[in-house]
């Protein structure tokens, strides 16, 4: 049986939830308050989930400390005290809803953590303490 | 595959006590739960979604429909209630919160249909206390 060990970050970030695509009503219908022109900001956390087998030398699934350092070079750095829409790729194009970004940042850990013991298996975006995202890859 | 968790409160009261059983046999199970004249929790209840992103809005879910859905199909009937006399689900059911989990599966089902396209219910959780928590999963 596999074991899972999680890791946990925050980063504060502003976003606007907006479809050029759509009309200004079926913007606010579909996003509400989320698609206001100037945009807000969450704190968001995220919970990232690595499955494996603890080593038999260290004991350990995967280094924290690591795993620590990955998640803050490919997420937290580039999306702390930032304006997603603006300044974070790619939600110059992809409209930065938690599904997004909870997506985004699997793809920025997922290369990262390919290793014989351990692998990614999730990542959660809580947007706020009421709403959440689970998102474990394209094909599971 | 993405899952979205909502997360909704509500404030009910209920007392555990089995029609099949002794008053002894009730006390000696259930505990304090078994006090004649009930009592109340906050109760937390996650309903978690699972679905394709859709490529327009990048959601799996619209949250105003779902929260609308939730509110009325399940907290509105839940919501500042005695359990055991206000909610018929629990007529003849002890309203344990295995089985307030298993009323709120039922309760959001039986409305889902096409509601929200190819989003589907994934989970049920109820926190009756910070120390207590069921789950229904995979549904």
């Amino acid at each position: 049986m596999e074991m899972l060990i999680t890791r946990k970050a925050e980063f504060s970030a502003s976003h606007r939830c907006y479809n050029p695509q759509l009309s200004e009503a079926e913007n606010h219908a579909l996003y509400g308050e989320s698609a206001e022109s100037h945009g807000h900001g969450h704190n968001y956390v995220i919970e990232v989930t690595l499955a494996g087998h603890p080593d038999p030398v260290t004991g350990m699934i995967f280094d924290l400390k690591r795993l620590k350092e990955i998640i803050r070079r490919e997420v937290v750095d580039p999306m702390d005290h930032r304006y997603l829409n603006h300044e974070v790729k790619p939600f110059d194009t992809v409209i930065p809803t938690p599904e997004n970004i909870a997506r985004e940042v699997w793809n920025r850990l997922e290369p990262q953590l390919r290793f014989q013991n351990a692998k990614l298996h999730a990542v959660r975006l809580y947007e706020t303490d009421d709403l959440y995202v689970d998102y474990s890859g394209a094909d599971s | 595959m993405t899952r979205l968790t909502r997360r909704y409160t509500f404030s009910a009261s209920h007392r555990l006590h089995s029609a099949a059983m002794s008053e002894e046999e009730n006390a000696d199970l259930y505990g304090k739960c078994n006090n004649p004249f009930g009592h109340g929790h906050n109760y937390v209840l996650e309903v978690t979604v699972r679905g394709p992103v859709d490529a327009v809005s990048g959601r799996v879910v619209s949250i105003g429909a779902l929260d609308g859905y939730v509110q009325r199909e399940v907290i509105r009937r839940l919501d500042h209630k005695d359990m055991n006399h206000d909610v018929p689900d629990f007529a003849d059911l002890v309203p344990t919160s295995e089985n307030l989990s298993v009323v709120v599966e039922k309760l959001l089902r039986a409305g889902w249909g096409d509601s929200f396209g190819a989003a589907s219910l994934d989970a049920v959780r109820v926190q009756e206390t910070k120390r207590n928590l069921f789950e229904l999963r995979d549904l």
